[in-house]
């Protein structure tokens, strides 16, 4: 049946000088949305590590005080979540996944964020390299909240949200792509929110 | 399933709302008429949907307020930061439309059959579905005793206020009410959250077997079971439902 | 985030399994919990419906909607049982 549409606004108004920057289908969030397909880890930083692995061996592990003395940036960027919500102007800090990409050798084409409480998604290395991705573990000036994804998660914000993995631990380097959480359950392999690219088929 | 009648395919359906109550400053119940409603179980309840003209839609599930055989009708309370919430408390009129899906559940529901005593235990709006038991109770002429316990912020908080003030006195049923930011000069009910003592005071003995429902906010819910399970009711005695919010 | 319960996905189920399903028994695969589907612990209504175990946090199921078809992975649950028959002891 056709919806009923009724006086229900929402706030999501978008400023006409800002109208390019959201992709098709999308609305501007009031707040930040927290949605999580878990419970919400609890690593002791102590006992955290971020590794890099391919073929079921570390190629290289940071403990948090090593990522923590690694070059870091701050960056301003809009983020997209598959469920029609946007945000602008969002500001993290942390290091890009080319400082991390950078210290290992390595041969693959596909990573696959992994994350406490079993979380993953899939992505081209080349979606994670030339500064379009970042370990990022502060949000607004302040250290990542848990609940966003805190101490540390993915950051890749040109493909929708899903993708920049909260709990982040490493990244599986892979020579094909395969699906993560989502994606097995038919969301699209890649997710460009400028192609409207949510589901597999799109 | 013996006995189980053939039930109507869930849909999305258009209703109307035909009437409304301000039962709080932040608290309205909406009256609806609903093509083709076939009744509900008292706890039930509605899920709803609101469309904006650029094609934005929200869900919503309500606890349906009223016994099964009278009109159906949900009591929302408006959340300061909800999307939905200070629509149907504020801006929907009399008259106006909105779509439903339901009734819905299984589970957290009472009728006659199931007995007592029942004991109630209601964080803030989650005495909703609650209050539609009571009703229900009333309705059907059981005599199964009845407890409510209900938390709420201050006096003016307590909805249905009037409706169960009136229970006072009656056979076989019992209103506590916990009030836990305001109380009025001279209260002497209680005046704190519901802890593990307080359910101690109020629940019936596990003894007699009772049927324990318990609503509200995640945390209420998740307290106030454990209390009940710890005073030795049997965990499948005790019906949980917690409300999100927005 | 603090996960709702089987009551809060209670419409969703209905429309995907065709009947009520909260009251259905659900077993966990990992550790053996047995409870109703209401009394579950769902996370995430908006991507999909995630279902968890109250007790270990194993993944129980999963659904999601694609183009008006749904997904639904019940490879979490060792069972799923109706309820009981009328008369039966609860």
């Amino acid at each position: 049946m056709s919806p009923v549409y009724s006086r229900f606004r929402h706030r999501r108004e978008v400023p006409s000088d800002k109208a390019d920057r959201l992709p098709p289908g999308q609305y501007l969030a009031a707040g930040f949305p927290v949605l999580s397909a878990g419970p919400t880890p609890r690593t002791p930083l102590s006992q955290w590590t971020f590794s890099i692995e391919q073929g079921g061996k570390t190629l290289k592990s940071w403990s948090w005080d090593e990522i923590q003395a690694l070059p870091a940036e701050t960056v301003t960027k809009d983020i997209h979540c598959v469920t029609r919500w946007s945000k602008f102007d969002t500001e993290w800090r942390g290091v890009s996944i080319d400082t991390l990409l950078g210290a290992v050798e390595y041969d693959a084409e596909y990573a696959m964020g992994f994350s406490d409480g079993g979380y993953t998604t899939n992505l081209p290395i080349e979606d994670l390299t030339d500064g379009k991705a970042w370990l990022a573990y502060s949000y607004d000036g302040e250290p990542l909240d848990p609940e966003h994804g805190g101490p540390a998660r993915l950051l890749v914000p040109h493909l929708y949200f899903w993708k920049s993995a909260k709990w982040v631990r490493g990244l599986r380097l892979m020579d094909t792509d395969e699906p993560g959480f989502w994606e097995t359950y038919g969301y699209h392999m890649y997710g460009d929110p400028w192609l409207e690219q949510r589901y597999s088929g799109d | 399933m013996a006995g189980t009648a053939v039930q109507r395919r869930l849909t999305w359906t258009v209703a109307t709302v035909t009437s409304d109550v301000r039962e709080t400053p932040s608290v309205r119940t909406l009256q609806l008429g609903v093509p083709g409603w076939t009744g509900h179980r008292a706890g039930q309840h509605l899920d709803i949907r609101l469309t904006a003209e650029d094609g934005y839609s929200a869900e919503r599930s309500y606890s349906i307020a009223t016994a099964a055989d009278e009109s159906v009708a949900i009591t929302v309370e408006r959340l300061d930061d909800g999307e939905v919430s200070p629509y149907l408390t504020d801006d929907l009129r009399v008259g106006e439309q909105l779509e439903v899906r339901g009734p819905i559940g299984g589970y957290f529901v009472w009728e006659k059959a199931d007995g007592g005593p029942v004991l109630l235990v209601a964080g803030g709006s989650g005495v909703v579905p609650l209050r539609a038991i009571l009703r229900e109770r009333a309705r059907t002429g059981s005599d199964a005793p009845v407890r409510l316990l209900y938390s709420a912020r201050s006096l003016p908080d307590v909805i249905y206020r009037a409706e169960l003030d009136g229970y006072a006195g009656l056979d076989g049923v019992e209103v506590s009410y916990a009030l836990t930011r305001h109380r009025p000069p001279g209260w002497t009910g209680y005046a704190r959250r519901v802890d593990a003592a307080l359910l101690a005071e109020v629940a019936w003995p596990a003894s007699e077997n009772p049927l324990a429902f318990v609503c509200g906010p995640n945390s209420f819910v998740e307290l106030a079971a454990q209390g009940l399970v710890g005073l030795g009711y049997p965990p499948g005695r005790v019906k949980t439902e917690r409300f999100g919010g927005t | 985030m603090e996960p709702l319960d089987g009551n809060a996905v209670a419409g969703e189920l209905a429309e995907v399994f065709g009947t009520e399903m909260t009251v259905f028994t659900a077993t966990c695969g990992s550790c053996g919990a047995v409870g109703p589907l209401a009394e579950l612990a769902v996370y995430d209504v908006a991507m999909g419906i995630v279902i968890r175990c109250r007790n270990c946090a194993a993944l129980l199921v999963v659904i999601t909607k694609v183009r008006g078809m749904s997904c639904v992975d019940l490879s979490g649950l060792a069972a799923l049982d109706p309820p009981q028959a009328v008369g039966a002891p609860s």
